[in-house]
């Protein structure tokens, strides 16, 4: 035990460690917020939508050797399309689920074709797949943090608009409020949090971020706030556990696990538990 | 004192005109029933008021002071709040959002919620949460939210579908009381044809082929009244 601490205490001393600590922990809690309120509404594949259009958009950086600046880049296309898809959603006869998958897929492939004009798929790409939380720059870190500390003081701001417009849309709307206004609200701060989230993450994982600590505290919450509260809390002890892990961790083959999707699997841990938590509890009722 | 008058209003919905040159006006204390069969257009037209659906044709006037801010509203639950993680307290007090200023709720504002839950005897349940409350506590909840959002007018979308016989009678009372006592106008959408007789003061029959709009003694001598009511009692 005392082994293993120490091991941490090793990891944290890199600044690597630090970063991917400071920024994953920030991101982590946006997602979970965001995620309750985009579970509830049926949005939850939004992430993954927007994600692939961030991967397309950082490719597109790519070829125009803006690497280093992507996130510059990737930021207000997948806040446009943040918007755009809201839009198919409400005037058109493509719904959903359907405009979701026609964005996702579409994005992804015209990503995986324009980085066959650079020096195509190498691990870069692969790193904006599956995430690696450990190669953030310091300036990712800087911009991560000061943007999801933007997204939580909006969050806190509207939290009241925000369960409103999730809980009934129309009643809003019908009491005077600017419901579209509120809605544009949320998809924005999730797009600037999928983006932020992708290089921990990678566009094939972040989803998780958003849908485990919301699903998983509606096992067991009973109020908006709780749920909010308990899968923000989630969502950074699951980052934290997953991080530790995947530093300390060394597979038989010799290999350390891949950041992101370790956070993944503690948070289906998380989610099994507390599913059983619930299971047994309303058993006991009866 | 008229709040809402419609003159030859139009209404589509998904592209078929389901209200057709409609005009009819609210007064202030009125209590309104809207009825018809499926399909002929209730909530669409109370959607149309509410300003949730764009209107075709004709126009919607209100008066007498009353802006939407004023409005409250009884929807139909939606397949999203059936298991919806939200304590009673939560659901009422958002009703109150629409005078509220700053991000967060005032004092006065949560002792508006807390009086609505009173009135409407859902106090104890304040910290339960909905979507483990029985279909007639559901809707005293979301009418508690209505309560909050208006003074004046309270709009009710099948405010007793899907509840028994019981909970339906006494969900009648409570509007009748809100009405009467409380002095609040009420506009309800029903199918229950004998149920909103004993409500309201004017009846809004929709219906394919034309529409009547009258007080309830009319509606009872009327040929639409003639034909439902006794249809009613004979089934």
């Amino acid at each position: 035990m005392a082994d293993l601490f120490s091991q941490i205490q090793y990891y944290l001393g890199f600044t690597f460690v630090q970063r991917a600590l400071i920024a994953g922990i920030l991101i982590s809690l946006c997602a979970a917020l965001l995620g309750v309120s985009l579970v509830l509404k049926r949005y939850s594949m939004i992430g993954d939508g927007l994600s692939h259009v961030g991967f397309g958009a950082t490719a597109i950086a790519a070829v125009l050797n803006l690497t280093d600046a992507s996130l510059y880049v990737s930021i207000p296309i997948v806040v446009i399309s943040a918007f755009f898809l809201l839009r198919i959603n409400e005037n058109t006869k493509i719904k959903g689920d359907a405009a979701i998958g026609i964005i996702s897929s579409g994005a992804l492939a015209v990503g995986t074709v324009i980085i066959s004009f650079t020096n195509g798929l190498n691990t870069d790409v692969c790193n904006y797949l599956f995430g690696s939380p450990l190669t953030m720059t310091k300036s990712d870190v800087y911009l991560s943090v000061a943007l999801s500390i933007v997204v939580l003081l909006l969050f806190v701001l509207f939290y009241n608009k925000i369960f409103a417009v999730t809980f009934d849309e129309s009643f809003m709307k019908a009491t005077g409020l600017r419901a579209n206004l509120y809605n544009t609200v949320i998809a924005v701060l999730t797009a600037v949090t999928i983006v932020l989230g992708m290089k921990v993450m990678g566009a094939l994982l972040i989803s998780a971020l958003i849908i485990f600590p919301a699903v998983s505290s509606m096992r067991v919450c009973k109020s908006f706030l709780a749920v909010t509260v308990s899968s923000a809390v989630i969502a950074v002890v699951c980052f934290i556990i997953g991080l530790a892990v995947s530093c300390v961790y060394v597979s038989p083959a010799g290999y350390t696990l891949p950041t992101g999707a370790t956070i993944v699997i503690i948070n289906i841990v998380v989610f099994l538990v507390l599913s059983a938590v619930k299971k047994i509890t309303t058993l006991k009722k009866k | 004192m008229s709040l809402i008058s419609c003159k030859n209003l139009s209404v589509a919905y998904d592209g078929k005109t389901v209200v057709n040159n409609l005009s009819f006006s609210v007064d202030e204390g009125d209590a309104v029933c809207i009825v018809g069969e499926n399909g002929s257009g209730k909530t669409t037209l109370m959607k149309s008021l509410l300003g949730l659906v764009k209107t075709s044709g004709g126009c919607i006037e209100f008066s007498g002071g009353l802006f939407q801010s004023e409005i409250g509203y009884l929807p139909q639950q939606t397949e999203v709040q059936k298991d919806f993680p939200a304590s009673v307290n939560e659901i009422v007090l958002s009703g109150c959002l629409n005078k509220t200023k700053g991000p967060f709720f005032s004092k006065k504002e949560k002792a508006k919620a807390a009086y609505n839950m009173e009135l409407l005897g859902i106090t104890h349940l304040k910290k339960r949460c909905y979507q483990e409350l029985s279909g007639g506590q559901q809707q005293r909840v979301l009418l508690a939210r209505a309560l909050c959002a208006t003074k004046k007018i309270l709009l009710l979308d099948e405010p007793v579908a899907g509840l028994d016989p019981i909970v339906t009678a006494e969900l009648y009372d409570l509007i009748k009381k809100l009405n009467r006592e409380d002095k609040l106008t009420v506009i309800m959408v029903s199918h229950d044809i004998p149920g909103s007789m004993d409500i309201a003061n004017k009846i809004l029959h929709l219906n394919h082929n034309g529409s009547f709009f009258g007080t309830t003694d009319e509606y009872e001598k009327s040929d639409f009244g003639k034909h439902f009511l006794g249809g009613g009692a004979n089934g």
